[in-house]
């Protein structure tokens, strides 16, 4: 099934971002957190730039600023100024401090100079969360995971077992968090969603404005994690060694429900059935309606769907949702494409798409070139993923159903729904009225076409 | 900077700041600038790369190669508005990805396989290989490896030395101009220099403003020989030593350049700016005094009264709206500063609060000239100061980019899109009204009646 072409050198159009990006979303969902980049200057504002542009929010991000003479004799006195300065502005809760390639390359141990630094100033109450992200080392996802095992590491404490439930999610928009936590709360569920970036990156307009946004996961919260009843982490594709839910598991004995993101029916009903029997708890009817009005509209859209060959890229986690519901509605994915390396997505594709009806092109470690000539090759009639992937409608027509991140030349991309019953409805609309806009955009002259100019000669050409 | 005061800069947390900030009034202080950003300071300034990649992305027909992980190529794709008449592969972002292993066995044998990869689908004349962050601490031998691909595929292969850590955004423009005076021949021996035939450097043809420009010199009777560096290509460039005259717009990013091609092809060079009605009459005016040729002069005269005339009637409307608006200014460099302020005057608005991420002593004396006193000047700000600065002062919008629009907008403040991203030109006399436009639509929004 795993396609790509034979071995490239160069990376055409990059389809994923460098670990300390995905760094700084997960410390975003943590209360009052603030982070700062190990490395030159440049990764923090690039980083800032492309989550500012997708958030539509202030994200102010630290950098230690490494300059030649630190690049050659260390950068300790830059990351320590670089401390003193941020905790003067912010005065945060948390800190985290994530490396960059340049602060890899030369040997910055951040562990030793943050904990130095704590002592020496008598901050040893900080929280300070080193992680190494360096940015050749993984992907934007890996980063993000990564940093969010890291954050239970350092905060992890010895209180004793509590009978919450730990919920860890990935890179989802913030309405989609809020949707989760809606549904949490009408399922009586007493969580600790991990992280919550769903106020930071998203907040309410409001006078006086704050330079630390309300919101994010509590650290007393955080610290309790290890003695919670279960964890359910929507990480089905986080590779053990990063995996937070897997930590718990394995450090704490916090049993783990390793679930896809509740999206479609089959994903949310999983979510659900969960947390039924891990509260007792009944599924209110409120719930139900929104179950039977999204089987409403998968039978009501069933045959516009079918007509969908679709794209689909992006993190992993997504990606597996993405397909997931796409199958479900008789959508056949004909690319499926991701930018890292990702062996757990691999298999669990390989079980989903054996039932396909054709060819399906898995690639992963890919680039959008490659990702354009398989869409193109396979007749791909809709794509669906983040807004790097425009160059499908630019260049093949293929129009794009934007999800995921980062999206920058759309807005909203923040509050965008997708989770739950209820989002999984939004976003097959979405889907369906994009198939149906490049339908009825070409019937007229298409059908002129076919059966008056008559170049339609075998009609059996479109059956499939 | 003379008769400037220090303001009273309480609520400043980071002391070693306080140098880069003044308010013009009456004592004496040089504002510091150039400098590296200070460590946690939230700097908004991007790297060498991003300097370098700013001024060269816009050679259509080249391959941009990053040399380096990931990331570096990821955040820099196509984020740009430069238009081309023909090439676009440009628009593209290949990257060699380097990952740990390159890391540690070093990276060269990547980059040659790369551009050969590259070269035999593309078929370019000219690859630009750009080098990140760690290209230099790995070791990496950037000169020779592009020298042998050079030698084998018989096309130019130009390094960029943009490191991120050897300096500011200033310093990657430096690399980017190295990279062009490679490309560039030699003169005299090849090319009729026509009399008539200039260079434009400085102007990225954001949403086609090159091609305005073109058209309003085109109507004086001047030819442009090439565009430094929008819709440029690599024939265009090759050619550039074949001009009578240099005019450069982002000084900034191009004087280096400039001062170069003064230096080895003996061609003067003049400033010039057409932003707003004022500037681009007089840039207009000076060119044909520098050609000293009175019906070329003539013509201008002709242009700009006519030009004038149909803009200024939707200015004067603008201008009736927005008189006594107050205005902060954040951009990237100080040509776009000292512009912005004039454009400001234009159409009643005083500027507040101004500052740069990149701007030279030179350009903080010219802004410190065109300010009231007053006026909040800083160099390499972070969002603390232009949150308090914009507060203080009562700006009503603030212009800047990317980054600072969500700032402004959470303070409740309009906001002027006056990055490389934006989608509409604002130079010349149709930029003139667009600029008054665009103030126009986020200053009196009905929108700001609700918050
Ligand atoms: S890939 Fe490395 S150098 Fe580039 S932005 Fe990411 S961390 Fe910085």
């Amino acid at each position: 099934m795993k396609d790509n072409t034979s071995y490239r050198y160069a990376n055409e159009n990059p389809c994923n971002m460098c670990m300390p990006m995905g760094g700084i979303i997960s410390f975003k969902g943590v209360e009052k957190s603030m982070v700062i980049i190990h490395g030159s200057q440049g990764c923090s504002t690039y980083m800032r730039r492309h989550i500012a542009e997708h958030f539509n929010e202030p994200v102010d991000v630290a950098s230690s600023s490494l300059n030649e003479k630190g690049t050659i004799y260390g950068g300790e006195n830059n990351l320590r100024k670089g401390l003193d300065n941020l905790i003067k502005l912010y005065n945060p809760g948390l800190i985290g401090v994530l490396t960059t390639c340049l602060a890899e390359t030369i040997g910055e141990d951040i562990e030793r100079i943050t904990s130095d630094y704590l002592k020496d100033r008598g901050l040893t109450d900080l929280p300070v969360v080193a992680v190494s992200t360096p940015g050749y080392g993984g992907t934007h996802t890996e980063g993000y995971f990564l940093a969010l095992k890291k954050i239970i590491y350092r905060l992890a404490g010895k209180a004793g077992k509590n009978s919450r439930i730990n919920i860890i999610v990935p890179s989802l928009s913030p309405a989609d968090i809020r949707e989760i936590k809606r549904i949490l709360h009408v399922m009586d569920v007493d969580c600790i969603l991990f992280p919550d970036y769903s106020d930071t990156l998203d907040r309410p307009f409001e006078r006086p404005y704050k330079k630390v946004p309300d919101g994010g996961t509590r650290l007393a919260d955080i610290a309790m994690m290890p003695g919670a009843a279960a964890t359910i982490q929507m990480g089905v594709t986080a590779g053990d060694n990063i995996s937070p839910g897997g930590y718990l598991e394995s450090h704490f004995g916090v049993p783990l429900y390793n679930l896809p993101i509740p999206m479609g029916i089959e994903n949310t009903d999983l979510f659900v059935e969960t947390l039924k029997n891990l509260t007792g708890n009944d599924v209110p009817e409120n719930l139900r309606q929104e179950r039977g009005r999204l089987l409403d509209c998968m039978v009501d859209s069933h045959k516009y769907n079918f007509e969908g060959r679709s794209v689909v890229f992006g993190e992993p986690e997504n990606v597996y949702a993405i397909v997931k519901t796409c199958l479900e509605n008789g959508i056949e994915p004909v690319v499926v494409a991701t930018g890292g390396k990702s062996n757990k997505l691999t298999e669990l594709l390989k079980s989903c798409l054996n039932g396909c009806r054709g060819n399906v092109h898995f690639l992963d470690e890919t680039d959008f070139s490659e990702i354009r000539e398989k869409s193109k090759e396979s007749a791909a009639n809709i794509a669906i993923g983040h807004s790097d992937g425009r160059y499908l409608t630019e260049r093949e027509g293929i129009p794009l159903v934007r999800h995921g991140f980062p999206i920058h030349d759309r807005v909203g991309g923040q509050r965008l729904l997708s989770v739950g019953y209820l989002g999984t409805t939004m976003f097959l609309d979405r889907i369906t009225n994009t198939l149906l806009e490049n339908k009825y955009g070409s019937y007229r002259s298409n059908m002129y076409q076919k059966f008056y100019q008559n170049t339609g000669d075998n009609p059996l050409q479109t059956m499939r | 900077m003379e008769e400037m005061e220090v303001v009273l800069l309480t609520g400043l947390p980071i002391e070693e700041r306080r140098d880069f900030i003044l308010t013009k009034g009456k004592q004496k202080r040089q504002l510091k600038c150039d400098a590296d950003s200070v460590a946690g300071s939230v700097s908004q300034r991007a790297c060498v790369y991003c300097g370098a990649r700013v001024v060269l992305n816009p050679v259509t027909d080249a391959v941009h190669l990053v040399h380096g992980p990931i990331g570096c190529a990821s955040y820099t794709w196509d984020i740009r508005g430069s238009l081309s008449s023909g090439a676009d592969l440009y628009r593209n972002s290949f990257s060699t990805d380097l990952k740990e292993h390159d890391i540690i066995f070093g990276g060269e044998k990547k980059l040659a396989r790369a551009i050969d990869e590259l070269v035999r689908k593309y078929r370019p004349k000219l690859v630009f290989v750009y080098s990140t962050c760690i290209v230099g601490v790995i070791g990496d031998d950037l000169e020779a490896v592009c020298k042998a691909a050079s030698g084998k595929h018989g096309i130019e292969v130009i390094p960029v030395q943009s490191s991120g850590f050897i300096g500011n955004k200033s310093a990657g423009y430096r690399a980017a101009c190295d990279a062009l005076m490679r490309l560039i021949e030699p003169g005299e021996k090849k090319y009729v220099i026509k009399s008539k035939n200039i260079n434009y450097l400085g102007d990225f043809n954001l949403a086609g403003e090159a091609w305005i420009i073109k058209r309003y010199l085109s109507r004086m009777g001047v030819d442009i020989n090439v565009v430094f560096t929008g819709d440029s290509s690599y024939a265009a460039l090759k050619k550039a030593a074949g001009a009578s005259l240099n005019i450069i717009q982002c000084a900034g990013s191009m004087i280096y350049l400039a001062s170069r091609m003064e230096e080895n092809y003996g061609i003067p060079y003049m400033n010039v700016s057409f932003v707003g009605i004022e500037d681009t009459s007089n840039s207009l005016r000076n060119i044909a005094k520098a050609f000293n040729d009175p019906e070329m002069a003539y013509k201008a005269e002709q242009l700009i009264e006519h030009e004038t005339a149909l803009v200024k009637p939707a200015i004067q409307r603008y201008r009736e709206k927005l008189e006594g608006k107050k205005a902060a200014v954040y951009v990237g460099g100080g040509f776009k500063a000292v512009s912005l302020i004039k454009q400001f005057k234009e159409i009643g608005i005083d500027v507040v609060m101004i500052g740069t991420q990149t701007g030279r002593p030179e350009d903080y004396r010219r802004i410190g000239d065109l300010v009231d006193d007053g006026t909040v000047i800083l160099d390499d700000a972070n969002p603390a100061e232009l949150e308090k600065f914009m507060l203080e002062k009562g700006a009503d919008l603030l212009v800047g980019g990317v980054k600072e629009r969500p700032l402004a907008y959470k303070l409740g403040i309009a906001f002027i899109d006056h990055n490389h991203n934006r989608k509409h030109p604002l130079s010349g006399f149709i930029g003139a009204v667009n600029f008054a436009e665009e103030v126009y639509a986020t200053v009196c929004s009905p929108v700001w009646n609700y918050i």
